[in-house]
């Protein structure tokens, strides 16, 4: 059986952290796993979590009056999930809801911000993370709103 | 330069905005063009546009038409039995001959399926590679050629497909195709990549296959320039000391970056 600190050296995310802020954060974290449509974030909601997901696709959603929840992008084995607990007022921003069979690693915000405030060199590191992972949804969400299929004439 | 007539055989629209052509020659009909080709089609009476190559059964060409303008609403618009006037094939066409083993990825966004598709049956056909394709598209009712993905997913293509904007019901994929490169599997060290789509879209596709160690001279780019005379004498596609409808479509990233780098060209 795989440790949790196994299943964290696989995540992209992680790739390349010292050991000390990697057993800082593995402290922190546990595997879990979700249901097929099972709520992981709640629009609103406390972001006392975030997670690396390890298997399945986990859909961003946005309930939209008479049409329900709406897909903003769809995450998979990798990638993120959360980054609203690095950012007061630590409000999810939208639902994120499980397309199937899930598992993760899910982090404990509040652990992880008392160490960072602890640990700078933990804390650096991990907004420089939590950095790319939002400078690469800025602009996805920015060429997205170039509406570039409708410009592809023939 | 003369156009050859040719005949609609057939007729399928593909969506509220693209209805694919199979056109048949009357008489004598063109040379067989090369996948990634494109040939001029005439409307009688409103003009000509570029447009690209679908695909070959036989003696019958076919070609994906989008309307955005007179001369594609009237070659939209044509039934079975109608005549149209045919010029080419014109350009370069995609590098798929001999192309020994190793990965193929093609890239997609909305319109761009079209004249990958020809590809992707030629590698389907050959056998030679592993072939990934990656498709983009505005919306799932964006998605061109449904029937032709499930049959290249049975023939063992690993088809993923992506969509900007995901209607109700849609539990696929959401994002930019460049997500799709990013996790997609493939021997980046061995790969010959094909790309073709909006000219952005294509940009940032090409880096992103770039950042995943694939080399820059086997990634190839089907650009778009307006194109009128297609043999390089009018200068409207001219991009750089290229001329789109001669030189290209088909131009790989290294040759290309430099000049879709500049502003304004």
């Amino acid at each position: 059986m795989q440790s949790i600190s196994d299943l964290m050296a696989e995540a992209p995310l992680l790739d390349g952290m010292d050991q000390t802020s990697f057993d800082l954060l593995a402290g922190c974290a546990q595997n879990v796993h979700y249901g097929e449509d099972q709520l992981v974030l709640t629009e609103g909601g406390p972001a006392d979590h975030f997670y690396l997901i390890r298997k399945g696709n986990v859909f961003v959603e946005v309930d939209l009056p008479g049409r329900g929840g709406v897909v903003l992008e769809a995450l998979g084995p990798g990638d993120v999930l959360g980054v609203s607990w690095l950012i007061p007022p630590y409000k999810n921003t939208f639902d994120a809801r499980a397309g199937g069979e899930v598992s993760a690693i899910r982090f404990d915000a509040v652990c992880i911000r008392t160490k960072c405030d602890a640990d700078p060199a933990l804390g650096y590191s991990m907004y420089q993370r939590f950095s790319g992972v939002i400078r690469q949804r800025l602009q996805s969400a920015r060429i997205r709103l170039l509406d570039l299929y409708s410009l592809n004439v023939d | 330069m003369t156009p050859l007539v040719h005949r609609v055989v057939d007729r399928h629209v593909e969506s509220d905005e693209v209805v694919t052509l199979a056109i048949a020659a009357r008489d004598a009909g063109i040379d067989p063009p090369e996948p990634g080709q494109f040939n001029m089609l005439w409307s009688f009476g409103v003009g000509e546009a570029p447009i690209s190559l679908a695909g070959i059964e036989g003696d019958v060409l076919l070609h994906s038409i989008r309307r955005v303008g007179a001369v594609t609403n009237t070659l939209c618009d044509l039934q079975v039995g109608d005549e149209l006037g045919l010029r080419g094939p014109y350009g370069t066409g995609w590098s798929c001959n001999d192309l020994g083993s190793g990965d193929a990825v093609v890239v997609a966004g909305g319109l761009g399926l079209v004249p990958v598709r020809p590809l992707i049956d030629s590698l389907v056909d050959s056998g030679e590679r592993r072939v990934v394709l990656l498709v983009g598209a505005r919306t799932p009712e964006g998605l061109l050629y449904a029937d032709d993905m499930d049959r290249w997913a049975d023939s063992g293509v690993d088809v993923q497909t992506t969509v900007d904007v995901g209607t109700e019901g849609w539990r696929g994929n959401v994002g930019l195709v460049t997500m799709l490169v990013e996790r997609a599997e493939f021997d980046a060290s061995d790969t010959i990549a094909y790309v073709c789509g909006p000219e952005v879209m294509m940009r940032f596709a090409a880096v992103a296959l770039v950042d995943r160690g694939v080399a820059a001279p086997s990634i190839e780019l089907s650009l778009e320039r307006n194109m009128h005379c297609a043999v390089g004498h009018c200068g409207h596609c001219q991009i750089g000391p290229h001329f789109v409808c001669k030189d290209g479509p088909v131009i790989s990233w290294d040759r290309s970056e430099p000049l879709l780098r500049v502003r304004s060209l």
